[in-house]
Order: structure tokens, then sequence, then C-alpha cells
């Protein structure tokens, strides 16, 4: 599970991928909005990975 | 005096002030319970090593996003747009990075009783000179950060209509005089107000400030069009040029984070490993207030505020947009936000000091009662030293010595996180890696006039880097050559040794 961790580092560290204005989000910008969505899903992935090794403790 | 001083906003101010001071003050009897261990380190340097889950958010929440973020991340957006936003995937990936290697560390620190990184090194390889490189980089790299913290108060209380030193003293007074009494335990109750305080500007500002300006789509407008009359390596996206050091400033950002004495002291204080767990699914939240802050960079563009330095944008903003009473509430938010981290980095630095500096070198059989002695003793040093640095140095001095303090801090990351992994590197290797990575970072930013990134050229291709992250390389590289000699000689002896 512990994978999962790499794809913020993968989402983010590349940066070609987001660096548009298109398609804008509540007068957001896509580089702007792209990097904030990031932040929840960060937090789900490191909660799925820490559900999965609770227990393991 | 000057004779614009906002009368409404400085008592605002003064209220909010003398309310942390008291709750600074009250702090050394809060969280005590059963196992309070005394007169010990553990108590002053780690609050009783026993925060929850709770504490431990609003603790490293208010140390690791520090009051100087809350002007500097803006400055930097309104002067060159996104780049300036590499901010924000730093302070997403930093948390994986977290989850992976901090519970470790805690619970290697806790068996053994570790306060510090260097006290970690050193129980590893017992090792005197690593240890001393740990303890001594750390130490190099708090200091310009306090100062920081002092430039980011300094900033609001200009723009009070306060001139002259003395206001800024006596805050870093009263607030070495409670860390002293309190110890962790202050700046750990101060985080809560500071906190809440910070949440409810930032977000009475991304919605009030857009709406007087035209919401965001207006925002983003506004900046956009003075960065094209600006010109050069600016504007709301990145230029092509921007993609490498925008991710390698993220990258070692994120990696340097949570080496600094100041972060690693939120980690070390929490009461278990599930602590840190849960705080790396949730501390994520302060990335989004950050990610709010930075756009108080692009407001202040929407806002046509004009502003002497880029630092004073924030308030500028503050000023203009907001009632007086809220500017006032939102510049104390600020200054109490300096206090936090100001107060944790000052106790991290004090535990290096004490814990391996006095203790091996002065005083091998001190006791963990005379360890608080010695630590809170020095922290009025330490407290003492940045605000001399601000007041007699120029603040420029500071930004430059926190910049390579990054690059430096980041080059304690192999001797403090590798052994985790594995049991095999020798200190020498570590030693040499350190070396390598200080020198030829420090000496590379120093030649391209103290800038984070570096130009390197490979072939006829070019790229430009964070030079931490090069000087992070070298160190890697370096430490694994003499690893392998290291390991060659150790096999040669081995069989003579029968």
């Amino acid at each position: 599970m512990r994978w999962l961790l790499a794809l913020p580092f993968v989402g983010l560290l590349w940066v070609p991928f987001y660096n548009h204005e298109d398609p804008a989000l509540f007068g957001f910008p896509f580089f702007y909005w792209y990097q904030f969505a990031w932040v929840p899903v960060t937090s789900f992935l490191v909660w799925l990975v820490d559900r999965s090794e609770r227990g393991e403790e | 005096m000057a004779a614009n001083v906002n009368w409404t906003a400085l008592a605002v101010f003064l209220f909010f002030f003398a309310l942390v001071t008291v709750i600074g003050f009250a702090a050394s009897r809060w969280q005590r319970g059963r196992s309070h261990k005394g007169a010990h380190l553990d108590e002053w340097g780690l609050g009783g090593r026993n925060f929850g889950a709770w504490i431990t958010w609003f603790l490293v929440g208010g140390d690791f996003y520090t009051a100087y973020t809350v002007i500097a991340v803006p400055a930097l957006v309104y002067a060159v747009g996104a780049y300036g936003f590499f901010a924000l995937p730093y302070t997403i990936i930093v948390y994986p990075i977290v989850f992976l290697i901090m519970p470790r560390l805690w619970q290697e620190a806790r068996r053994a009783g570790h306060v510090t990184a260097a006290d970690v090194v050193y129980g590893r390889y017992a090792s005197r000179p690593l240890e001393a490189v740990v303890a001594l980089t750390g130490l190099l790299a708090t200091m310009p950060y306090i100062a920081l913290q002092l430039v980011g108060m300094q900033v609001v209380i200009q723009a009070l209509g306060l001139s002259g030193e003395f206001p800024l003293a006596a805050a870093f007074v009263i607030l070495a005089l409670y860390t002293y009494s309190a110890g962790l335990r202050a700046p750990a109750l101060i985080a809560f107000v500071k906190d809440v305080m910070i949440y409810i500007v930032v977000i009475a500002a991304v919605v009030i400030v857009p709406a007087r300006l035209g919401g965001y789509g207006q925002v983003f407008s506004a900046a956009q069009a003075s960065f094209a009359a600006k010109g050069g390596a600016t504007g709301i996206l990145l230029q092509p040029e921007q993609y490498l050091p925008f991710a390698t400033l993220a990258l070692g950002s994120a990696l340097a984070a949570f080496m600094y004495p100041h972060t690693l002291t939120g980690i070390f204080a929490a009461g278990s490993a599930r602590t840190i767990r849960k705080n790396a699914i949730f501390l994520p939240a302060y990335t989004i207030l950050l990610g709010l802050i930075a756009l108080l960079g692009f407001m202040g563009h929407a806002a046509n505020v004009a502003v002497k330095s880029n630092n004073d944008v924030v308030p500028a903003l503050f000023n203009a947009l907001f009632p007086s009473w809220f500017a006032g509430f939102a510049f104390s938010a600020i200054a109490i936000g300096a206090l936090v981290p100001a107060a944790v980095m000052s106790i991290g630095a004090s535990n290096l000091f004490t814990r391996n500096f006095w203790k091996p070198y002065v005083r091998s059989d001190i006791t963990p009662a005379g360890e608080e002695k010695v630590a809170k003793l020095v922290s009025l040093v330490v407290k003492l030293g940045a605000l001399g640095f601000v007041l007699f140095l120029p603040t420029q001095f500071a930004l430059d010595l926190q910049l390579l303090g990054g690059l430096w801090i980041l080059q304690t990351f192999p001797a403090v996180v590798f052994g985790l992994y594995t049991r095999r590197l020798a200190a020498p290797a570590l030693l040499a890696g350190w070396a390598a990575g200080m020198v030829y970072g420090t000496w590379t930013a120093y030649a391209d006039g103290v800038k984070p990134v570096h130009k390197l050229l490979l072939g006829v291709h070019s790229y430009t880097v964070y030079t931490g992250l090069l000087a992070l390389a070298v160190n890697v590289v370096v430490l694994v050559l003499v690893q392998l000699v290291v390991r060659e000689a150790g096999q040669r002896r081995a069989p003579a040794a029968h």
C-alpha cells in the first residue's frame, strides 16, 4: 500500500502537467486549483496507508 | 513614535498580546499529569513527551507554518507570481515523508530518551564528531530562522504605526521570560490561540477581499496584468525554465523541513507514534491555509496597494481593506504567530546545546535536572542573540543565512534518516558526506550570490536546480564512496584478526 504515497510526488513534481490556465474553476486557473486539490487527496492517501498498517504496531 | 498610530488596531493588538502573555506564564502548570518527571529536561524541553494528537496538531502547525511564512510567501508571490507557489507542493509532499520517517524516529528517540537529532545520531553511531556536526548544523540553521520571526513581527508592529526598536525588544523579552519559566508548554498552549486567530483572519480575507475586488477571476487577471507590465520571469503561470527550480525547491524543502530542531522538537514531544501518524493525515489542513495566504500576494495587485518593500504587502492589504479593529486582530495573529515558532526554535537550540555540547564536553555527570537548568539559561542567550541579530545587522543578512540554513540542515538528512533503514553505515562515511555537502553547497550558493538555485551545465544543456538538493546529492555520493572504502578496509582487517 505504501506505493500510494508516491502519487503526490508524481502529481506535483511533474510541473508541465499542470502549468495551464484552463480549465479554470471558480476563477482559479488550473495551476492553482490542481495544487489545492492535492491537499485532501494526499491526506486521504496517507489515511488509506495508515489504515492498512494499523494493528501492525 | 509616529504620528499615524492606528489606535484602535493598537488597542486590539495590546489586548491579545497581554492575553498570550498570561497564557504563556500559566502554561507551566498545564498538562502535567501523573507522569511528571519533576525537574527534568524532558519536561521543559519536550513538554513531558506526552502531547496528544490535538496538541501536536496545533503545536507543529503553529511551529512549521511560521509568522515569517505569512509575510514572506505572499511577498514572493506578489513579486514573482506562480513561482512563489512552490510552497504549496512543498507542504503537501512533506506529509508522506513525515508519515514514513517520523514515527520510526520517534520510537527510537523514546526508547533511548533522546531529546535532539544529534542525540539520535550519537545513539546509533557512538561518534562524538558526527553528533557535534549534526548539533552544530541545527544551531546554525535555527539562529537566523528565529531572527526572521522577529522580522515578521517588526513588519506588523510598523504597520500599526509604531516606530523604533523598543516595541519589538519588549515583546521579545516577555517571550523569553515565559519560555524560560514554562518551556515547550508555553508555545504549545499559545499555539491554540495563534492558530485559531490565523484561521479566522485567513478565512475572512479569502471571503471578504475577493468580494471587494470583484471575485477570484478578477484577482488573477489583475495580477496577470501587473506581471505582464513588469516583465521578466513573472506571471500567474510558470515559465518553462522555472519547472525544474520549482519542483526541486519543493522536494528539497520537504526533505529538509523536519530536520530542523524546532519541527523535530514538536515530533519528539508527541506522546505516541500513533499521534504522529494521525498528524501526517490532518496537518495538511494548514497547507490549504498557506495556499490561501499565498493568494494574498495576488490580491495585493488587485487592490493596487503601494508598498516600499514586498514584505509589506500583507499588512498594507489588511490596512486597506479591513476595518481598523480587524486589521489589529490580524496583526496580533501574525505577531503571536511569530512567538510560537520563535519559542520552539529557541527551545530546540537550547536542547541541542545542552545535550550535545554541554553534556559531552563540559559536564558529563550532569543530571536531567541540571540539563533543564542549563537549557533554560541558554534559551535566554539564544533569544538575546536573535534580537541583536535583527537590531544590529541588516535584514538581508538574516535572509541570506536562513536560505543557507535550509541547505545546511538538509545535509543532516543522511545521518538522521538513513540509519532507520540500515545499520551498516559507518560514522566516517556520514561525516565525510556531510562535510562534502556543506562545503559544496555553501560555496556554490555563495558563488551564485546567495541564490537558492544553481545552474548546472551538462554538455549543451543547462539545468537549474535547488542548490540544497545538489549538495545532498554530493553528500550521498561521497557517503557511498567512503562507505565502500571503509568496508573494504574492514574486511581486509577482519581475516587477520582470526
